[in-house]
Formats: structure tokens, sequence, C-alpha cells
């Protein structure tokens, strides 16, 4: 399946390859280089490549291309899936996935890939399973590493990778069992220029980090120590599950049932369809417009909260992707900071907490080009928000019920609405 | 304190100085090797060197710190191969970690240097032979991964050993060695397809997934492999990791293809021929289904895999939802087929790569079935900070779910698009728009108008477009749109886009008679500037003109003569070409032939319109969610989807057998017991099925003398042919078979054919639900029972029976009156019967192997190398519980039925029976307080509420003794009174028998040696000398399980302790003289030595 794996930054270095079979040629990224200057934007780059031997198959993450070379037929979707996960190991193991770090930690990257692949094929890609094989770096391992000579490599083998269960580590045991979960929802919307919203969308998920006792014996058994009970579970129009999560318990019943692995993970990601019509957070008004024949245009946008349950709405930023023709931007905002890129034509404007007593607001003047056209489409804008102890969905976590111990867990929930790809059209 | 930490933190900044350093100096050195190679070398070397004496050296770190900087040699690319000899010898490495880094040195080098890795494979094959499964498991990696031809051998051995290992761990490890030999040495096909197929066969979900990629990668033709594990593989499928379910999926989709008639039956047909007609709406295809559906039934097998696959829409890996998306979409029923756009939609929340290739196959499916996703429209609305990649391939598909419900916000939404900076995706917008006006005759002019609105467009490439868009929509309706054509020809001075320029005069030429003021005039300007067009537009401006001379010859010869003079002498030869035939063509002389009489015919055909088609039209031959469907070209290793077959091929070859063993077992089954009331049974198992093989105990319980006899009947019936799973075939048949299935309960039943028949019917009974809702097919997900296999539905009222079984007393009456035409179950259900649910990890009773291994493989905790097997005889000694005196009437026995795992694994299951003596109601017997052990654990029966006068009343309770024989008090409690009782289980019952090969066992033995061993010499009584006997009496004694032994005087026997899973093997020896050795292997040397004590009489004793 997979047969190499390039690691080139933004700027075109190699500077990692790992070969899984016979060793390919560096050259063979020449294809994708010519496919990269013909995409001008790194976005653009197509995901599947074809050159004369081999197929290229690459993401794109922190600004690192994970370029993969295969020889036949695969699922495509296998590979991306699969540089992803490799991708969202690196971040658990070094706390961010970008060049320096892996160029620091080349010899832990090593070990990973080693691991993650046998052949091409998948082999452990739990970070439960890795973090048992490869300890990942830390300050303190490094010092008595270096006095005591031993490794990051762990001594103990991994039971986990044996079992069905390869998300739980075995023998995990805590004084104190906590579960904490975080529900994450993000709203996707486009909101048109009539102020009508074209579709929201939220996409969630909600996420756990635990800290969580399971003895050996319970894992062994098929009592499964968790239930969460959900509140309004219909809502979710589709969802997607953690592997421990037994399905037909929440087929029949809506309850999630699973042994949790040690650490945070994603639980569940869900979808709560349009139909059930969520109140948008936020509206914005905006009056933008370019002057025909004149090389100026106005700008002025204020951003208000609507009725979201007494909550703040925090973290608002709006970028702005300007037409070519901007050449500056005069403005003044009654709150936060703004910046505008003359190269990017990027505006972006920290808007932070709204107080709904003073709707922030950002207004001035927009110098065009002069001779050039008038920019026929107004540009869109991108706005982000977080709202705390919020879901704006109405889901809750109702109850937590564990088995295989008397006393009751520790239960912690956090509630975060997002905006995800929030877009309003002017 | 603070000063602690500084300390800690200056320490770490020398530390990583002291790395950071060489990189450091090796980026120099690259620079260095720029400017003055030989220089550079020079350095090079004796950095190498530098390098050689650390791993020659004594101490660790020092050869990590040298084998850490090789390996970041590695990973830039370098080559590190003269360091060969020096790393090589580091492969016996005490230190892990240098061990693995050496390891990933020789997998990168040794198929450069052949003869040197050869040194390192001893270190491998003696790793093989590890006992630590995980150190096997790695040694093999590594000597499959070094691709040296001499090695094949002892590969192929390795691969063989390892394949028939008791790990799963290690077979999955030998499951990936086969494709690593297959590339190696093609050479070796034969051999490797027969580990394939023996690791098909295995039931654990670590080995499925790779050894379907190694089927896949070696012998993907040979689907005959697939037949006999087709149905394990789709239960076994939810368990599996998840890059094997991708995998599994894919290949199972071909397998599918080939082995069922297709379900889209003739509406296939009627569909794609349906295809410009898109006003199809949803109601209509369903009644098509419907009505294929009244013909059609659906192979169970079929049907089987679209069930267990449907719950994999839910993983959060987006290969594997995509897998079923295909899956579903190439075998599934059309009405099916649409749960799968839901989670299609989800995926596009996820990142730009997974957006592409998912809205790829999105395109591809909803040409053809537009249903699919039109509710998901907006999902599929375009922002503005999309990639355009993206933003096209959203934009090919709302066009293709373009109709006329939906065209008009469609076309605002385009409008937005239009003006988009991104003026390629602009470009692409006016041509969907072109798409849908042809595809939507009621919305043409609308697009038309709203097209030439665009002209006006100040961006050229959008006005291009629009040109081309609208020259092709006037092609299909010319007659009234004058009016544009005058518009467009104004255009022409100002558009310089060839392509736009080129259309425009294609197109005056082409209507020029609608426009005959204009024509002549736009003749002359292009003429004008004919040298300077683009050849493109220099061909259409001799179309022209040809065209202008054929019909209006009096105002234009001259100009076109003009014209085709300034083509003779084009620099392009097309050019020229092209004028020498115009020239012949429609200037009368003497040589031109008969063709110029129909010039004007030639060039002012009525032309066909141009087809607007999706790209994503021709993509749809290729299997979706594969590399080629994403190139739309044939990958390498691409394998064709095959066509539905005609005629179904032999179902019955998926067949698992399941006659073998089941004789052998019946016979020793124990004494038969009386049924107990098991409604709470059915009630757990329904909600946790790994609680449910209790139903399955109590079933074996309840097998009477006559249903072993049964038994017998169904598994000699089975050759003749109960096609166990085609039981919605014919009516014909199942007469029959129902005739025959009565005769031999005839002939069978001696004492109790009564109980029998009703208990027959009963099942009939029972069967008729569960198989009625297995053709309901979307219903049956919703209850947990039925998301299983179509063995497991069996096993669902194989357990029902014993509930009719002790119901039928209360009315017979009522159950005679089953359907008779399900009887036919009855020998279906036989031949599996007894039958276990599928999740019940030991799997207790008479279950073939085979399906034991279908059905376990569901199992979660089957990673237990040893499987604990069935119980081989349950002995008939009670015990005594609670006298009748001391219970006030109230009488107690309990024994050990000896089936593992009722209430959990490591529970003792124990029967109580209850028996009321006095001549009163005893009401609410339940257990009371417990005076346990520490560790010990006890999971009490259900209370019983009211025991009738001289009634008795048998219940299940599981005790966890912790592997010891210390006694379980507890009260037993009525109504209004409680007794003190206990009980104490023999050695015998603590353990649970486990199968393995005398192989294995010896394996085993040899691990248990030493302390762990106790032994004895006895007498032995002559009439205990045989076989049987010694097997009898063995296991009478103790629940063990027998091993097949080569030799006729030695006996094996193996189990494993409840609770803590320790093997337990015991070992007679007969000696001469009528003595025998007494052999017991164990880590628990307590039980042991009980249990050699307990043995010891057995066979000694007459």
């Amino acid at each position: 399946m997979i047969h190499s794996l390039f690691l080139i930054n933004c700027s075109g270095d190699i500077f990692l390859e790992k070969h899984w079979k016979s060793v390919v040629s560096q050259s063979v990224c020449d294809y994708f280089f010519e496919a990269q200057e013909k995409a001008i934007d790194v976005e653009n780059v197509p995901p599947v490549i074809s050159t004369p031997h081999h197929y290229l198959i690459s993401i794109y993450r922190d600004k690192i291309f994970f370029v993969s070379v295969i020889q036949t037929e695969v699922p495509p979707l296998f590979v991306i899936e699969f540089l992803h996960r490799v991708a969202d190991t690196f971040q658990d193991y070094f706390g961010e996935c970008s060049e320096t770090a892996i160029k620091d930690n080349v010899v832990i990257v090593y070990e990973l890939l080693e691991e993650m692949l046998d052949n091409g094929f998948p082999l452990a890609t739990e970070s439960n399973i890795l973090k048992e094989l490869i300890k990942p770096p830390t300050i303190l391992r490094s010092v008595v590493n270096s006095i005591t000579g031993s490794s990051n490599v762990g001594d103990t083998l991994p039971t986990g990778q044996l079992s069905n269960i390869p998300w739980r580590r075995a023998g995990v045991k805590y004084t104190n069992n906590e579960a904490y979960f975080d529900v994450i929802e993000e709203i996707d919307a486009i909101i048109d220029k009539s102020d009508t919203k074209i579709f929201n969308l939220i996409f969630n998920s909600v996420e756990e980090s635990d800290n969580f006792c399971v003895s050996v014996a319970s894992v062994k058994k098929f009592h499964l120590p968790l239930c969460c009970y959900l509140q309004n579970p219909r809502l979710l129009d589709d969802v997607s599950f953690h592997p421990c999560i037994r399905f037909k318990r929440w087929e029949s019943e809506r309850v999630l049932s699973f042994i949790p692995p040690d650490g945070n993970f994603r639980l569940i990601s869900y979808r709560v369809s349009s139909q059930n019509l969520v109140a948008i957070p936020v509206y914005v008004k905006h009056m933008i417009s370019f002057k025909e024949n004149s090389s100026s245009g106005r700008f002025d946008v204020t951003i208000g909260p609507k009725q979201n349950m007494g909550k703040t709405v925090e973290g608002v930023v709006m970028t702005v992707h300007m037409p070519k023709a901007v050449l500056n931007m005069n403005l003044t905002a009654t709150q936060g900071s703004y910046t505008f890129d003359p190269v990017t034509k990027v505006l972006t404007w920290d808007v932070g907490k709204i107080t709904p007593q003073k709707l922030p607001n950002l207004k001035g003047i927009v110098n065009l080009q002069s001779g050039a056209p008038k920019p026929e489409e107004n540009p869109s804008l991108n706005i982000q928000f977080k709202i705390q102890q919020l879901a704006i969905s109405g889901l809750k976590v109702n109850r937590l019920d564990m088995y295989g111990e008397k006393y009751k867990p520790f239960k912690g929930v956090k509630y975060i609405t997002k905006a995800g790809k929030f877009q309003v059209r002017t | 304190m603070i000063e602690v930490s500084c300390t800690i933190k200056s320490a770490l900044k020398g530390q990583n100085f002291e790395v950071t350093l060489k990189p450091h100096l090796t980026v120099e050195e690259k620079r260095l090797a720029a400017a003055d190679p030989y220089e550079y070398m020079e350095q090079y070397f004796t950095l190498n060197e530098d390098l050689k004496q650390m791993l020659e050296s004594s101490k660790d770190s020092a050869k990590l710190d040298a084998m850490k900087r090789i390996v970041g040699m590695i990973a830039k690319g370098k080559n590190a191969s003269e360091l060969f000899p020096a790393v090589v010898k580091n492969v016996a490495s005490k230190n892990i970690e240098i061990k693995k880094l050496v390891y990933v040195y020789l997998m990168r080098y040794a198929e450069e240097q052949q003869d040197l890795a050869l040194l390192s494979i001893s270190t491998f094959q003696r790793a093989l032979k590890d006992p630590n499964q995980l150190i096997r498991a790695s040694a093999l990696r590594v000597l499959s991964s070094i691709r040296v031809p001499i090695i094949v051998p002892i590969m192929m051995l390795a691969i063989k050993e390892a394949s028939s290992d008791l790990s799963p761990y290690v077979r999955k490890n030998a499951a990936h060695a086969i494709q690593k030999l297959y590339s190696l040495d093609p050479e070796q096909k034969e051999m490797l397809i027969e580990v394939i197929e023996k690791l098909l066969k295995d039931r654990s979900t670590l080995v499925a997934g790779s050894v379907v990629m190694a089927f896949e990668e070696v012998c993907p033709d040979r689907i005959d492999l697939i037949h006999k594990n087709y149905r394990k593989l789709c239960n076994l499928l939810v368990d599996v990791e998840e890059w094997g379910q991708v995998v599994i999926i894919h290949m199972l989709t071909r397998y599918a293809r080939t082995q069922f008639v297709s379900p889209w039956k003739d509406d296939a047909v009627v569909e794609e021929y349906n295809e410009n007609n898109f006003y199809e709406s949803d109601e209509e295809e369903k009644e098509k289904d419907q009505k294929v559906k009244n013909t059609y039934t659906m192979d169970p097998d079929h049907r089987l895999l679209l069930r267990n696959t449907k719950p994999l829409l839910q993983s959060r890996n987006a290969a594997v939802v995509m897998a079923v998306a295909q899956l579903y979409w190439h075998l599934a029923p059309k009405s099916e087929a649409g749960i799968v756009s839901k989670s299609l939609v989800r995926l596009l929340h996820s990142n730009r790569e997974v957006q592409y290739i998912v809205l790829q196959n999105i395109a591809t499916m909803s040409i053809q079935r537009k249903g699919m996703f039109e509710p998901y429209l907006k999902s599929f609305y375009v922002r503005s900070t999309d990639p355009t990649m993206i933003k096209t391939l959203k934009l090919e598909i709302l066009t293709n779910l373009a109709n006329e419900a939906n065209i008009s916000t469609l076309l605002r939404e385009f409008q937005t698009y239009v003006k988009s900076q991104d003026k390629q995706f602009a470009a692409a917008t006016i041509q969907a728009i072109g798409r849908c006006a042809t595809n939507i005759t009621e919305v043409t002019d609308t697009c038309l108008n709203g097209l030439v609105c665009l002209l006006s467009n100040r961006d050229e490439i959008v006005v291009a477009e629009s040109v081309v868009v609208i020259k092709k929509l006037l092609q299909t309706q010319p007659a009234q749109h004058g009016e544009i054509i005058k518009h467009m020809a104004k255009l022409l001075d100002n558009i310089t886009v060839p392509v736009a320029r080129a259309s425009i005069l294609w197109l005056i030429g082409e209507y020029c008679e609608r426009v005959p003021k204009i024509a002549p005039d736009v003749l002359r300007k292009t003429a004008k500037s004919f040298t300077n067009e683009d050849d493109l537009v220099k061909l259409q401006i001799l179309n022209l003109g040809a065209k202008l001379y054929l019909t209006n010859s009096k105002q234009t010869k001259l100009l076109t003569q003009y014209v085709l003079n300034l083509g003779k002498y084009d620099q392009s030869y097309d050019i020229r070409d092209r004028t020498r035939f115009i020239r012949q063509l429609i200037v009368p002389n003497e040589k031109s032939g008969a063709l110029s009489k129909y010039a004007k015919k030639i060039f002012l055909a009525q032309k066909p319109a141009p087809l607007l088609e999706s790209p994503f039209k021709d993509r749809d031959h290729f299997q979706l969610g594969t590399l080629s469907h994403t190139l739309n070209s044939r990958a390498t290793g691409y394998l064709e989807l095959s066509d539905w077959p005609e005629v179904a091929p032999d179902p019955s070859v998926r067949n698992v057998d399941v006659a073998e063993s089941a004789k052998e077992w019946t016979g020793i089954l124990g004494k038969p017991k009386k049924e107990k009331p098991t409604e709470k049974f059915y009630s757990e198992s329904e909600e946790e099925e790994n609680e449910s093989s209790s139903t399955s105990a109590s079933e074996s319980e309840s097998g009477s003398e006559s249903e072993k006899e049964n038994k017998v009947e169904g598994s000699s019936d089975e050759s003749s042919g109960s096609s166990s799973s085609s039981e919605e075939s014919s009516d014909n048949e199942s007469d029959s078979k129902e005739s025959t299935a009565k005769e031999r309960y005839r002939a069978a039943d001696e004492s109790d054919s009564e109980d029998i028949k009703q208990k027959a019917k009963g099942i009939s009974k029972k069967r008729s639900t569960s198989s009625s809702s297995d053709t309901e097919s979307t219903s049956s997900e919703e209850s947990s029972s039925d998301s299983k296999s179509e063995s497991d539905s069996k096993s669902e009222s194989g357990k029902s029976r014993s509930a009719t079984f002790s119901k039928k007393e209360e009315k017979p009456v009522q159950d005679r009156k089953a359907p008779n035409k399900q009887d036919v179950f009855l020998l279906d259900l036989d031949d599996f019967c007894p039958v276990t649910t599928p999740v019940a990890v030991p799997t207790p009773a008479v279950l073939s192997p085979s399906l034991t291994a279908d059905l376990e493989g569901l199992s979660l905790s089957s990673s237990s190398v040893i499987d604990v097997t069935t119980q081989v005889s349950v002995p008939t000694k009670t015990h005594e519980l609670l006298h009748r005196m001391s219970g006030k009437g109230l009488a107690a026995h309990y024994h050990f039925s000896r089936q593992p795992g009722i209430f959990g694994d490591h529970m003792v299951s124990v029967q109580v029976t209850v028996t009321n003596t006095t001549d009163q109601k005893i009401e609410n017997i339940h257990i009371g307080e417990k005076k346990l052990p520490p560790g010990m654990r006890m999971h009490d029966f259900n209370p019983i509420e009211c025991l009738e006068p001289a009634g008795s009343i048998t219940v299940s309770m599981g005790i966890d003794f912790c592997d010891s024989t210390q006694t379980a008090s507890f009260q037993l409690c009525t109504k209004d009174d409680h007794f003190n009782v206990n009980i104490q289980p023999p050695v015998g019952e603590l353990l649970l028998p486990v199968t393995m090969s005398e192989k294995d066992f010896k394996k085993e033995q040899g691990m248990l040696t030493g302390m762990n061993e106790t032994s004895a010499t006895i007498a032995v009584a002559p009439q205990n000398s045989t076989r049987l006997v010694i097997i009898e009496r063995v296991v009478k004694a103790a629940n063990l399980g027998v091993v097949p032994s080569g030799q006729d005087n030695i006996h094996r026997f193996a189990a494993k302790t409840v609770n803590s899973g320790s093997l337990m093997l015991v070992t007679v020896e007969l000696k001469e003289s009528s003595t025998a050795q007494l052999i017991i292997n164990t880590e628990k040397t307590v039980i042991g030595s009980v249990l050699l004590r307990e043995l010891k009489p057995v066979l000694s004793q007459g």
C-alpha cells in the first residue's frame, strides 16, 4: 500500500523520508513540485497526483506536505486518513506538528513511523499503544535519560495491541476516577446578503478527557464501566463514534456506553440537521460599497449578539479577504484592533468580547487602486466566536453511570459553542 | 526549590546543545559539499569514522547516540550504507532502543548489502522461538522486511510456522509477511496461497484485516478461498480494526458482485435508460423497487453483508465510511442506498483532502441517482474560502442535483458565484448554468438572458465563457435568437479571447441567413484583422467566408476570395489545408467534381446540438472510492468490479461444515435436568448479549435424552442436504422436509415423543417470527438481536426453544397451532442445535467447532490464545445445600453445571435445586446475607416468588471462587426464615476445559516445568486402563478438556482456572504393571496439588 513517505516544507525542501518497502528516489517528488507550482495556492494542490510509475497522495497540514508514494490501487481516503493520523500523532507527541518539532525529534518520528506502518499497511495507529511502545519526549525524561542512559523506547511490551480494544492500555489505575466531557459545538453557516441564513448545520464533537480507572479484570469483561446519558439525543442527525462505543446500545437506547481509552479522545462527533432550526448567536450589519470611478469605498461593519440565553459571545474575530484592487484601508474600530495586510489583502479584526450595550463597530474608508475597475463582488466576512457554557443545539450530558465501582465518579462537563465555517456574504 | 529547577534547566540546555550540534554541522557540510566535493568527502568520512568508533564502544549510551545520528542521516535521505558492518554487529544488543534502531537501519540497507545482512539472520531466527509473542512478532517483521532473496526459504518457513502460532498477533504479522515475501519472490505464490487459505480460516479479528490484505495482493482472483469464510468475515467485520475494515469491505464488494444476483434486476436497465429524464421522482423509484421486490428475494448472505456493514457508517474513519458507501452503492437495492448519503455529507466537515475525495464520489453518485443527495443540497453551497478544486466539485454536484423545484434557488446561488473573485470558478459556474439551461427546459430562457447580461461583464474570461455557453445554447434552439446574435456580433470588437471570438464567428456563420445585414460586415472587419488572429479564429473566419459565399455570394464573393488568399499563405499548414479544401469545394471550376454541388448542404447542414454533460459522466465504470475513480484512469492493480451474474452461483458453498463433531460430543452429554424458569435470562440476553450464554446453558440443561437423539438425527441429516441457510427457498422443498422431519421424530421418540413434538412446534413458531423479521430487512436492525448473522438468528431461536419448552406445560394447546410451513426449520435448527449466542465467549454445548469459530469472533475477549471449549461431561453428583430437616421443609441441593461464563468470565456456575417438602407454599426464596472470603464474589439467583408444595425448582447462580477451594457461605432466605448454608467447590470445578493440539500442549507444558509441575505414581485398577474409561473418569472428576493424543498410553487433558485463566495441564501416562504416572503442570501449584490428590483415587479405584 503506502510505499514511502516524504515530508516537504513550504519552501520545497524534503526534510524527512521514510520507506517501508524498497527505496523510492526523492526525484519522484518532482512531479509533486510541478503540481504545486501549477496550483499556485497550497490549498489547491490536488491530493492525488498520477506519475508514470507511482501515484502520489498528499495532505497539507501545519505548513507541511505529507506526500506518500503509492504503487498500486488503494482507496485514496485510506491513505489520506492515515496521513492525518500520522500528523495527529506528531501533534500528540510533540505538542505541535511543525518542521522544527519533527527535525528535533527525528529518531522518535522514525520509530513512530516504523510502528505505525508495516509493509505499507497500518499496524498500530492507536495513540495509547504507541505511547506504550515509544514514550513521548518530556523534559524530565530527557534529563533522566541523559543521566541514566535509559531510552525512550518502552521496555514493557504493549498488551493493548494484542487485544480487540487497542485503544485502552492495560492496567491503568487511578486513585481518583474523573471523567471530563467537553461538548464543543461548531456552527457552520452561510448567511446570505439578505440576512436569510442559507443553511446552518452544527457540527460538533464531544471530546472527552478523562482519568478513569478500570481494573484489568473489568476491561476483559463485557460489562462496560461507563454509560453516558444524553439529554434529547434525538436531536442528533448523524453521528460517528469512537470505536469504544457500543453501537448496539446506542441503536436501541440512545445511551453511550463505552470503556474509555486512557487520556483525551474524541468520543462522538455529531451533526444536527438544519431542520432543527438553531438560532445563530450573532448578527452582522454591514455596509460595504465601492464607488464607481473613484478610488475609494466605504466599509462599515457592526457585530451584535442575538439572544443566547444570557451567555456572552467572546473571542470574536472577523477576517475578510478583500478584493485585489484594494490598496489600503483606513478604519477605526470602537473595540479591539484591526490589521490589514496589503500583500495578501486580508483584513483581520480582533474584537474580543461583545457587550450588548456597546456594539463593536469597524468603520472607515477603503483605498482602491486608481484606475482599476471597481470590484464587482463584495467580500465575504468570515467570523469566529466562542460562547462558553452553552451547547447551542440543546444537547446535554445528563448522567454518567459507572459499573464495577461503588462510588460515584467525578464528572465534569464543559460546553462550548464555536463558529465553524461561518461566513456572511455581503 | 528554585535552585534545583535551575540546575535541571541548565543541565537540560547542555544536553540539547550537544544533540543539536551535529545537525548544524551537517548542514554546514552540505554547503561545503556544494563548494568543494573533495573536501567534503574527506570530512564526511571522518565523521563516519567517528560514528564507527562510537558503535564499537562498549557503552550503550555511545552506541545509542551513534544510532540516533545514523537514523537522522537516513531520515534526510543521506547515504549511510558504508556503516553497515559496524551497525549490524549491534543487532543482538540488549538495549531495546538500540535494537530497534538497528532494525530500522537493516530494513533500509539490507537490500544493498545482502551478504553482510545475512549475519543478522540468526538473531532473528532465534527470536522467532522466543516465548514472548511480541518478540516473535517483531522478529518476523524485521526478517521479512529484509529484502534479500537468499533468505526466501527461511522466510517461507518462518511464515508457515508463524501462521500456526498460538498468538493472533504473531499470525497477524505472518499475514503481513506474506505480502512482503510475495513482492520479493513471486515464485512462492502457490505456497503462500496455502498459508493465506489457512489464515483466512482464522477467527481472530486481529488477523482478519491483514490476511485479506494479503489475499488482495497475492491472489485476488482466488475467490473460492472466500466462500467458506464469507459469513465469518461479515460477522467479524465490526470488531476488526478500522484499516482492516476498509480492505475487507472492498474485497467483499467484489466478492458479492460475483456471487449474488442483482438486487436492481430490471429496474437497473430502466434506470439507466431514464437518465435523461431527470424528473423521475423518488416515489416512482420506490414503487419500482417494490415491484421488483415481489419477484426478487435477496440471498440471505447478501443481506447479511449489507446488515453488518451498516453500523460502520458511524465510524470515525472517513475511509471506512466511504468503503461502506461504495458497498451500498454497488450492492444494495436502490431504495436502500440512500442511507449512506447522510454519512457522506458528514464527512464534508472534514479536512480538505477528505472533502475532495468524498465530493468526487458524490459527484459520480449524484449523476445517476440525484434523489440521494437532494435533501442535502445546501450542504454543497460554496464558501468563498474553499479551495478552487473543492468549489468546482461542489458546483458540479449542485448542477447534477438541479431540477425544476430547486433551480430558482440554485440560479440565485450561481449568481453569487459568477461574481466570485476566483475567475476560474466563475467560468465554471457559467458552464454550470449552461448545463442547467439545457437540462431544464423551463429555465432555458432565464439562463440565456442571464448569460447575455454577463456578456457586458468587465472580466474577459467571464464574457468568453458566456459566449461559448450561449453558442451551445443557441444551437439547441436557434429560431428566435436573432437579437442575441446581433448583440454578440457587436461584442466582437471588444472580445479578445480566441475561443469566444471563434464562437461568435461560428454563430454568425451558422445563422447568417437570420442576420443578413450584419454577417457580411463582420466578415469585412475580420478579414481586415485576419493576420493578427489566433489560428482558431482564422479557421472560423474561413468558415464564415465560405458560408456567406454560398448564401450571399453577391456581397461577399470578393471578400471571401481575399480571405482565402490570405489563408493560402498562412504559416499554419492547418489553415493552408483548410483554405485549399474550401476553395475547391465552393468555388466552381472545371476540376471540381460532383461535390461542389452539395457544398451548401455540406456547410449549412443542420447540426445536432451539443450535449452538455458532466465531466464525471464516464467515471462510473470505476468502483467508487478507488484510486482509479479519483484519477479517472485505471491504476495499476485495479480490480474490475464484475457485473452481476445472471444466475447466482451455488450459495451452499458458503455453508460451513457443522456435522463433524456433533456426534462425538452428544454421546457423553450428561444426564438431563429438569427444566426451570428461565424467563429472566431472556430479558437479560436482550440487553446484554454477553450474558446470554446463560440461555444456552439452560438450553443444554434441558437437553433430554430424546433431544440427544434428535441431535444425532440432525447431524446425520446434515449431509442429506438441509442446506442450512437457504430457508427462504422454495415451498415444495420445505414441505418434503417437513414430512421427513416428522417421520424422523416419530421414529426417534420412544418415551418423550410428546414432549419433543411440542417443543418442536414451539421452536418453529419462534423461528417463524425471527425469520420474518429477517425478511423485513431494514427494520431488522432495530432489534439488537436481529442485526447479527443468519446463524445468529438461528441461535436466537435456539434460545427461545427452552423458553417454549418450559412454557409448554401451561399452554400446550396453543403451541400446537404453530404454522406448519415453518416446521421445516426444525431440521435446520437441529443441525445447529444446541446453539449458543455468538457473544458468549466460552462457547458451551455441542456446537460444532467451525460454527463456534464463526460466532466466537464476535466476542471481544477472543484475544485469549487458547479457547475454552465445551464441557465434556456434567457430573451427576449433587451436593446437599440444605437438608429438609434443618430447612424446615425447604430442601436445597446443588451441583456444578460446568457452564462457563454465565454471569461473567470468572464465575463458576452452580445449579441449585430447591424443593418444597412441606404442605404449604414457600414464598420469596432468595439469598440473604453473604459471608464470603475476600475477593470472592457471588451472583445471586433471581428470587423465587413462590414454591408450591412438593414442587421443586432449579435456579442457577454464579460464584467467583478466586481459584481457591474456600467455602462460600451465605444465607438462603424464605419469606420468614433464613438458613445458613455454604458451598465448597471441589477443585475440579474451578476449571474450564480448553482445546488445544498436542503440539500446543507440549509447548505449554514445556513452559510449565520445575516448580510448576507436580506428579505422582499411582496404581491403576485393571478395568481402568482403556482410553475411554480413563477419559470418562478423569473428565467426570474434574472439568478438563481432552487433548487428542498420538500415543495410546499417554492421555492428556487441559483446562484453565476459571478466575485467573492459568493453564492446568494434566497428563496420565500408563506404565507397565498397572501403574501410571500422573503429571500436572500449572502455575497455580496449590490447586495443582489438590487436583492431583483428587485425581489419584479416581483412577486407582475400581
